[in-house]
């Protein structure tokens, strides 16, 4: 404990944080928990002196809006299938990268790249790799490297993003795009996680015969679980605020050419409403959060049961 | 199962290929490991000990040479295909999983006619265990045991299978000195029950003298000696065997052989007949002092440390390599603490003379 006589010496050097967490964390809490609870609310009209009933308003106009509907069922979406398909290729390629010598810091940094590349910048590289670009002839100009590949294997064009292509196919671009961009941060925590192993374990189950499989699957997975489990609710969490990938694939009508919104997200519908329905998005914001966070609860239950140590 | 080591060595490269040097670890050892004996490989750290238990376990891959099992060439042969049981020195046990699952994976992995029944596995994981008590521990996870308790199961792992060799890696250094003392018992009473061919890696010449039936001793990946653990201790080949073993540790002087007199400081101490007139180390163990009025060898008496069935007297000596000489004798005999000398006479036997270049042995009659 600090000395009483001194204890304004401590609020004074803690006060810059204290401060800066008062205006940038603190106050925009309360301050959403409050627009979210004013019926309507938009920052013009109390500009100009409305007053807002107290309730839930924003809360079920939220939950009734279609559009908010179609966001929620995309995020879901996308987060049920990234997460755990990211999570499985991380780690396989995690325990490759572990186990080879030669490249080994040179293919750490490649699988790395990803993750400092700006996200807008490599979903206008995905973008270009499914686009199809329609010239005047009956063959387009340009079909994407992706239905090249396709093609090489007999397989029909698939329109994967374009004016007119189907829901499925969008969700698989988005499902690719995320994965791809996922894969550093979970790649590097994993191999983390695994060069920290002692190798005497692994010794040990040389020692006494230990088929490979079985050294992966009962040694090299719950000596990892802790950090399978970190990637993992992280990966959720992030999920469920997916939006730049979106806007680096299809653009800020987060939908292929007329058909915008189509692949909206929790986040994005937040940052429509926001010019003009504050309150809206207050109320967004908070379903999300309650989301996020029963989400992290169940994930945190069964990492404790699943989880060794 | 008989271990034969032939011609085996092991040499580490260097890291740093332009400049560096490589590192003999164990360099060109040859010798036998009789079937069902308890061997203690010893050496001070460093002397490629370690290494040469890696090469047996087959973790390590010789730079040259043989090892056999019986009459099997295992050299090429993988650790998995060894059937060796292995304790490492921080046990190695899986935290993840309880005592139980432990001892049972090595029997899990077993394949094709080995493969048990889980009842049978379920029996033999039970012996095992009551073999090291620890049969009331097996729904523990090893972050919930002692370090002892860690270490029997350790060793419980490694017996479930049937090796056909156990090999220990510093199996003590982990625990407390009492703890140590017991555990070493164990470990000599559970070789006994099992018969199996144990190898056991330690720095401690006590442990390796209390419980080995043959010693191993090592020096800079060097062979010094082979031999039961007294046979070593009352005939060292050389300097750093006779140093190496026995507490107190052995006293050494720098002395003379003239004309087959052997003469520490000025004084002629013992006859070695047959020794050519040379410069020597003389080794003599502390048991090795009799306390006599007129005994050939003067020292400057510091204390008596009573001890109750001994005392060991403590004093000083010019030609000394220590800083004190430690005389073990028997406690009936009184040393006049008073006066500033003591004088002892020496017995031939316990007195070893080595060259003092070589640090080799030089032998004499005794009569």
């Amino acid at each position: 404990m600090v000395d009483s006589k001194h204890q304004w010496k401590a609020w004074l050097y803690l006060s810059p944080a204290i401060v800066l967490l008062l205006i940038f964390t603190v106050w925009p809490i309360f301050n959403t928990i409050r627009m979210s609870l004013l019926e309507g609310y938009t920052t013009m009209r109390e500009v100009a002196g409305a007053s807002f009933n107290f309730g839930i308003g924003n809360f079920t106009r939220v939950l009734e809006y279609p559009k908010f509907l179609t966001c929620l069922k995309n995020t879901v979406l996308l987060c049920v299938l990234t997460v755990p398909i990211s999570t499985f290729l991380a780690l396989l390629i995690a325990v490759a990268l572990n186990s080879i010598k030669p490249l080994q810091r040179l293919l750490q940094t490649v699988f790395f790249m990803p993750y400092v590349t700006n996200s807008i910048a490599i979903g206008m590289v995905f973008a270009a790799m499914f686009n199809m670009i329609l010239g005047g002839s009956a063959r387009p100009d340009s079909v994407g490297i992706v239905n090249n590949v396709l093609e090489f294997f007999g397989i029909p064009y698939v329109n994967w993003m374009n004016a007119g292509s189907e829901y499925w196919a969008n969700i698989v671009v988005m499902v690719v795009y995320i994965v791809w961009n996922a894969l550093p941060f979970k790649i590097l925590i994993l191999l983390g996680g695994l060069q920290s192993v002692n190798k005497q374990y692994y010794e040990a189950a040389r020692v006494d015969s230990t088929p490979r499989w079985r050294v992966f699957t009962k040694i090299t997975i719950p000596l990892l679980s802790p950090m399978l489990a970190y990637v993992i609710i992280t990966g959720f969490i992030g999920g469920f605020k997916e939006y730049s990938s979106i806007v680096g694939v299809f653009g800020d009508s987060m939908g292929p050419v007329g058909n915008d919104d189509a692949l909206n997200t929790m986040v994005g519908f937040i940052y429509r409403a926001i010019g003009n329905q504050e309150g809206t998005a207050s109320a967004a914001a908070l379903i999300l959060f309650g989301i996020i966070f029963v989400v992290t609860m169940i994930n945190l239950y069964v990492s404790k049961k699943k989880t060794h140590y | 199962m008989k271990v034969v080591l032939q011609n085996l060595t092991k040499i580490f490269p260097s890291r740093n290929k332009k400049s560096g040097e490589e590192v003999v670890a164990v360099n060109d050892f040859t010798f036998e490991i009789p079937d069902g004996k308890l061997i203690g490989l010893l050496g001070p750290s460093g002397c490629g000990k370690s290494t040469t238990l890696y090469m047996i376990s087959g973790l390590q891959k010789p730079t040259a040479g043989r090892l056999f099992f019986g009459d099997d060439d295992v050299t090429e042969l993988p650790t998995e295909a060894r059937g060796v049981g292995l304790v490492f020195q921080n046990y190695a046990l899986y935290p993840h999983m309880t005592v139980k699952q432990n001892i049972l994976f090595p029997l899990q992995n077993l394949k094709g006619a080995d493969k048990m029944t889980k009842a049978e596995m379920m029996e033999r994981a039970y012996q095992a265990a009551k073999l090291v008590q620890i049969d009331n521990l097996m729904e523990r996870k090893p972050s919930e045991l002692s370090g002892g308790q860690q270490q029997r199961v350790a060793i419980a792992r490694a017996l479930v299978k049937m090796p056909r060799v156990l090999l220990l890696d510093e199996p003590l250094s982990n625990l407390d000195a009492r703890l140590r003392l017991q555990t070493r018992e164990e470990i000599r009473r559970i070789q006994r029950e099992t018969g199996i061919t144990t190898i056991f890696v330690t720095h401690d010449q006590e442990e390796a003298m209390s419980i080995s039936d043959m010693i191993v001793v090592m020096k800079l990946g060097v062979l010094q000696q082979i031999g039961a653990p007294q046979e070593v201790y009352d005939d060292p080949h050389n300097l750093f065997v006779a140093k190496f073993l026995g507490t107190p540790p052995i006293n050494v002087f720098e002395g003379s052989v003239q004309s087959g007199k052997l003469i520490i400081g000025d004084e002629t101490v013992l006859d070695v007949p047959g020794v050519a007139d040379q410069d020597v180390y003389i080794g003599i163990r502390p048991e090795g002092f009799v306390p006599e009025e007129n005994g050939a060898l003067s020292c400057q008496l510091n204390s008596v440390e009573v001890m109750g069935r001994d005392s060991s007297v403590v004093s000083t000596h010019s030609a000394s390599l220590n800083p004190l000489v430690r005389a073990i004798i028997d406690s009936d005999i009184k040393i006049d603490l008073a006066s500033e000398t003591v004088r002892f006479s020496l017995k031939p036997h316990k007195v070893f003379i080595f060259n003092k270049e070589t640090e080799e042995r030089i032998y004499f009659e005794v009569k």
